[in-house]
């Protein structure tokens, strides 16, 4: 098959970038989309032109690193799947394909389709911990904890921090991704001591970082490629009022 | 016996001697008595460098910051949360015995000793047994989300075969689990300035100075600047090197080049030909494959593998009626069946497919079967159990599993060779420690399922912190002279100008999956003194040919993720010289090597105890150049060495 | 957000109510009116309700207006450089139209002042004849002002829809499917409520 891709390319950071056209042809619908790219780059370094940056790594949707806004949405049409999981079949025969990079301010564009977000990382690192040193741990069945919390509490700390909740927000928030971590750490028993000054300090520090505020679209969940589920904002909301309360 | 030194020299035997010698249970507490402590107030003034965030280095580098000392770290990823760890399925093991099944620390000790086909040593392996109890607690306090009972307690399952459950997991995402644990763990260290965090950096050489580790040459995969940082000490964390095979289910970023580094400056490599080749992955579609999936091997507990009884047989699966097709692990292990070890289970499915019975494109294929299961538990019963797989499957084969069998075929999965360590996990090269998938130490020659992630959290949150800390304390060091650093800054930078001066007209990839194939071929699931002499004709010629045509596009001076690649294959040419020549001196087959001639009656491997009962850890000698082999001799004290049988 | 606009939906909803008097009659209409003017009394002067709660529903007005331009303000800054290739909507419609749908209501509302509370833009237009101005303002021959009144109501309707969701969400009670109900369930109620009085009119019912 054959596909006519737009695809961004930046040289680097400073660069403004554009829209690059290329054909595409001799695919097999069993191509994965990053594995399409993977042909074009190396029909590109044959010709003595640049490769296409992306960013990819497990291929098996589980590293949260390939990125892709494919025709505007992140991670492409197919939902619950990353850009690494998408295959040709799902495209037709002749579509013209849009690709970018994820968009916002605190993503900033390396160089093509690959951003930094290294942002996420401060967002965790002001709080989306329990604070266990190595060696202070009591036994694994001192403390039980009731099986839909925990059950709960796995499917929140599924998030792979892609980023695919900030692309599609029309806000540009990060809000889905710092409540995944707030519900997931919230939920156990093990997360309580900290619990007031994690989602404060949290979001505070998403704020800082330049992110956008949530108004509760719902298009996050929606690109989410693990299908965090909304009601964790409301979850953090609750949380971070009730800490602002205790202050 | 014949043994043909030709293709490598004999070098003297080399020795573990941090071990303690009394009794097995005692031997870690011991060990950690005696080492010496370094003074808290001195530990700031102390710099570690942790290259790799995965399990074990994650774990090490918070610990190693919770205990005080400077801690610089260094990661590929874009984000230490995205280490090859994270895809970790099935679970991790733990002698807890909250089933009051029989398990015992001694128990998981000897199923891992055994299940490594005796060749591992029993000291690291009983350490691992205990430790593993501690891992769970460990993780349990962090948050990891563990798989919970009705009751709140945590959840247990039986996994690869054990007889005990002793597997804790997270749904099908335990490595992600205990992944992110160990990064919220370093990065609260990170926001506590104690750990340095330098991500989308690539180590390209480790820095010696007096014969000892003391850092690292390091690119910034971002702005393309070599610059070193230097330390008291280096830990490798790096990871398998699996991708030597280009398919495989590693990640694409997957690499051996810094261990491969360490190597060249010194470091030997043990048993590199070790290699786990997982029996259930989605096949291969096509030429433009670029990585493999693996299907969790939970898989065969209910479904059934089976190809047709007639070679060549291209009939839709449905229309090969019951007495045309071959159960072939039934029909064989009729003991075990499905559920027999990873490596017979991959190796009947070669059988097979060799006989031109495989199934789907190319013939790489076979069947696994779940008809049966769904006529007796029904769809539902078997979609709440493997719905998510199945899921998994249909978006990349675009085949319904509930319609029709899955097929599956092995892929290369885990490699248990890697850096030759002590007990200490000190490696040739005094202050360069290696930790995880990327030491050599506990698997043996197989590693057990749900055993790699219990090794790497040990290594990294509870032995190194503790033994680094006595070399640390023993070995004071200065500075590192300027023009020590500069010379190594040099030669990375020279490296890198000379591939991308070659502009060739063959690009990385291709290379990449030639060396692959030949890999795949001659030093894959079957080993045979023929193939293995002709892949060493042909990998020096292929490498030879790299550094004539390759063409890396772009400049060394932004983002180039050709040059990566680039200098990525070309560190895998050398090792995969290296897994063929040891593969081809050990001619027993055991665990994850499969020597063709080394097998019994029923083409079961054969092991040869009385001369091979040793590790193989092999001296860099100079590209081209023949290695040179250390022995460490085996001795099993605690478990009688056997011959595995799962008839 | 969520406080401003939970004040100001009070508000709209007590005004459906109360316009719903519209169907027992002028007298009653115009008597409802005209209470409204003496509500607290004698406590309060005539009309000091009317006009403290005018200026309490003005500081909800720009309060909600200031937080929601600034939230806007944000995300414009969180995203400087946009996508080439316009997302579709994925999430909820409602969600997406809230700044325009807020915009219009805003201007609806200033219309809608001018016409039945200030009555400069009303056919009829006097003060206290309240059922007369309505009966007037929704005559069969001026259907367009009927239509935009509907549409605005509508577009009011989806406002609160999202913002009744949001709001719960934001002070971080319920879950999501619930709250889609209850949302919807209100906001429709409240469309129908405030539709029944012009579309009454137009058909003849009650004038």
């Amino acid at each position: 098959m054959k596909l006519t891709l737009r695809v961004w390319r930046q040289k680097g950071p400073e660069d403004k970038g554009r829209m690059v056209t290329y054909e595409v042809d001799d695919l097999s619908p069993d191509m994965s989309f990053l594995e399409m790219l993977d042909v074009l780059n190396e029909r590109l370094a044959l010709k003595g032109e640049e490769p296409i940056a992306f960013d990819h790594d497990c291929r098996e949707g589980i590293c949260g690193m390939c990125s892709l806004v494919i025709n505007g949405t992140p991670h492409g049409p197919e939902r619950a799947t990353t850009t690494c999981q998408l295959h040709l079949r799902k495209f037709k025969d002749g579509e013209v394909v849009d690709i970018e990079p994820w968009r916002a301010r605190p993503f900033p564009v390396i160089k093509d389709l690959v951003v930094d977000r290294s942002a996420f990382d401060k967002i965790i690192e002001a709080g989306g911990y329990i604070s266990a040193p190595t060696g202070s741990a009591p036994d694994a069945h001192a403390v039980p904890v009731p099986k839909p919390d925990a059950d709960r509490a796995f499917e929140a700390a599924e998030c792979i921090g892609c980023g695919a909740c900030v692309a599609a927000c029309p806000n540009g928030s990060a809000m889905l991704f710092t409540a995944a971590k707030v519900t997931h750490l919230g939920l156990l028993p093990q997360g309580q001591p900290e619990r007031d000054s994690r989602v404060v300090d949290m979001v505070a520090t998403h704020d800082d970082l330049g992110f956008g505020g949530c108004t509760n679209t719902g298009e996050c969940t929606v690109a989410c490629p693990k299908g965090i589920p909304l009601d964790t904002i409301a979850r953090l909301n609750h949380d971070y009022l009730k800490a602002g309360g205790k202050r | 016996m014949h043994i043909d030194e030709s293709f490598y020299g004999s070098g003297e035997p080399i020795a573990d001697t941090k071990a303690p010698a009394g009794p097995i249970e005692e031997r870690w507490s011991e060990r950690k008595f005696a080492v010496k402590l370094v003074n808290p107030a001195n530990k700031r003034k102390k710099t570690v460098i942790i290259v790799g965030t995965g399990l074990a280095g994650g774990s090490a580098g918070a610990t190693l910051a919770e205990l005080g000392y400077k801690v610089v770290q260094f990661c590929y990823q874009d984000s230490p949360r995205r280490a090859h760890s994270i895809a970790a399925q099935g679970g991790i093991n733990a002698a807890k015995n909250y089933r009051n099944d029989g398990d015992s620390v001694h128990r998981l000790f000897y199923d891992t000793v055994k299940g490594g086909d005796f060749r591992s040593r029993e000291s690291n392996v009983h350490r691992l047994a205990e430790i593993s109890r501690q891992i769970i607690d460990q993780c349990v306090a962090q948050g990891v989300p563990f798989a919970r009972e009705y009751g709140g307690l945590l959840d247990n399952r039986s996994f690869g075969g054990a007889q005990v459950s002793r597997t804790f997991y997270a749904r099908g995402q335990t490595g992600q689990q205990l992944l992110l644990g160990a990064y919220q763990a370093l990065m609260r260290q990170v926001d506590a300035g104690n750990v340095e965090l330098h991500p989308r950096h690539e180590m390209l050489d480790l820095i010696m100075e007096d014969g000892r580790a003391r850092g690292v040459v390091v690119r910034n995969l971002v702005t393309g600047e070599v610059r070193s940082h230097t330390a008291d000490a280096v830990v490798l964390a790096t990871g398998g090197y699996g991708n030597v095979y280009f398919l495989s289910t590693n990640a694409m970023g997957s690499n051996v080049t810094a261990a491969w580094r360490a190597h060249r400056r010194g470091a030997l490599f043990a048993n590199p030909c070790y290699t786990q080749i997982h029996p259930t992955c989605i096949p291969v579609s096509g030429d433009h494959q670029s990585k493999l999936t693996l299907m969790s091997e939970s898989l065969r507990n209910d479904g059934r593998v089976w190809v047709p009884v007639k070679a060549g047989d291209d009939r839709r699966p449905a229309d090969i009626p019951e007495d045309e097709r071959d159960y072939y692990l039934e029909r064989i292990y009729p003991a075990f069946g499905n559920l027999v070890p990873r490596d017979i289970a991959s190796r009947a499915a070669k059988n097979v497919c060799d006989e031109g019975r495989g199934v789907g494109p190319g013939g790489l294929g076979v069947y696994l079967d779940f008809a049966g299961a769904i006529e007796r538990l029904g769809r539902d019963a078997v979609a709440a159990k493997y719905g998510n797989l199945f899921e998994m499957y249909e978006r990349i084969t675009g085949e319904n599993p509930y319609e029709q069998p899955m097929r599956i075929y092995p892929a290369v999965h885990y490699t248990m060779g890697g850096l030759w360590v002590d007990y200490d996990l000190e490696s040739t090269v005094p202050g360069l420690f290696v930790i995880g998938e990327a030491n050599f130490s506990d698997h043996g020659a197989n590693r057990l399922g749900a055993s790699a992630l219990m090794q790497g959290l040990a290594d990294g949150y509870f032995v190194l912190p503790q033994t680094i800390g006595d070399y640390l304390a023993r070995n004071p060091v200065g500075a590192v002279p300027a023009e020590t650093v500069t010379a190594a800054e040099a030669e990375v930078q020279e490296r890198i100008e000379r591939l991308l001066s070659i502009d060739g007209d063959r690009t990385v990839d291709s290379f990449h999956r030639e060396l692959g194939a030949i890999m795949w071929e001659y030093c894959g699931m079957e080993r045979t003194e023929e193939g293995l002499r002709k892949a060493l004709e042909l990998i020096p010629a292929l490498r030879e040919e790299f550094w004539r045509r390759v063409r890396v596009p772009g400049s060394g001076d932004d983002l180039n993720q050709s040059l990566e690649k680039a200098g990525r294959v070309a560190d895998f040419f050398e090792l995969a010289e290296l897994m063929c020549v040891d593969a081809l001196h050990r001619t027993e087959s055991c665990g994850g090597h499969f020597r063709a001639e080394s097998q019994d009656e029923d083409g079961e491997a054969a092991r040869d105890d009385a001369n091979f009962s040793y590790v193989g850890a092999w001296e860099w000698t100079g590209p081209g150049e023949r290695p040179i082999l250390h022995k460490e001799d085996l001795a099993f004290e605690y478990v009688t060495p056997s011959q595995r049988s799962y008839k | 957000m969520a406080v401003t606009g939970g004040l100001l939906l009070l508000f709209v909803t007590a005004h459906m109510v109360g316009n719903l008097k519209f169907f027992f009659g002028a007298e009653e209409f115009d008597g409802y009116a005209a209470w409204l003017r003496t509500i607290g009394a004698p406590a309060l002067h005539h009309e000091w309700f009317l006009w403290i709660q005018r200026t309490g529903l003005l500081l909800c007005v720009l309060l909600h207006i200031g937080t929601a331009t600034s939230l806007a303000v944000r995300a414009r800054r969180a995203r400087p450089v946009r996508y080439r290739h316009r997302p579709a909507v994925q999430g909820s419609y409602a969600a997406r139209t809230m700044r325009w749908g807020g915009v219009i209501v805003a201007l609806f509302v200033v219309y809608h002042l001018l016409d039945l509370t200030v009555g400069v833009l009303n056919p009829h237009g006097e003060h206290g004849e309240v059922h007369a101005n309505v009966v007037a303002d929704f005559a069969p021959e001026r259907w367009y002002v009927t239509l935009f009144y509907a549409l605005a109501v509508i577009v009011l309707g989806f406002h609160v829809q999202h913002g009744l969701r949001s709001a719960f969400q934001s002070l971080g009670r319920g879950d999501a499917r619930t709250l889609d109900l209850v949302a919807t369930g209100y906001a429709v109620a409240l469309v129908v409520g405030f539709l029944a009085v012009p579309v009454a009119v137009l058909v003849g019912v009650g004038s």
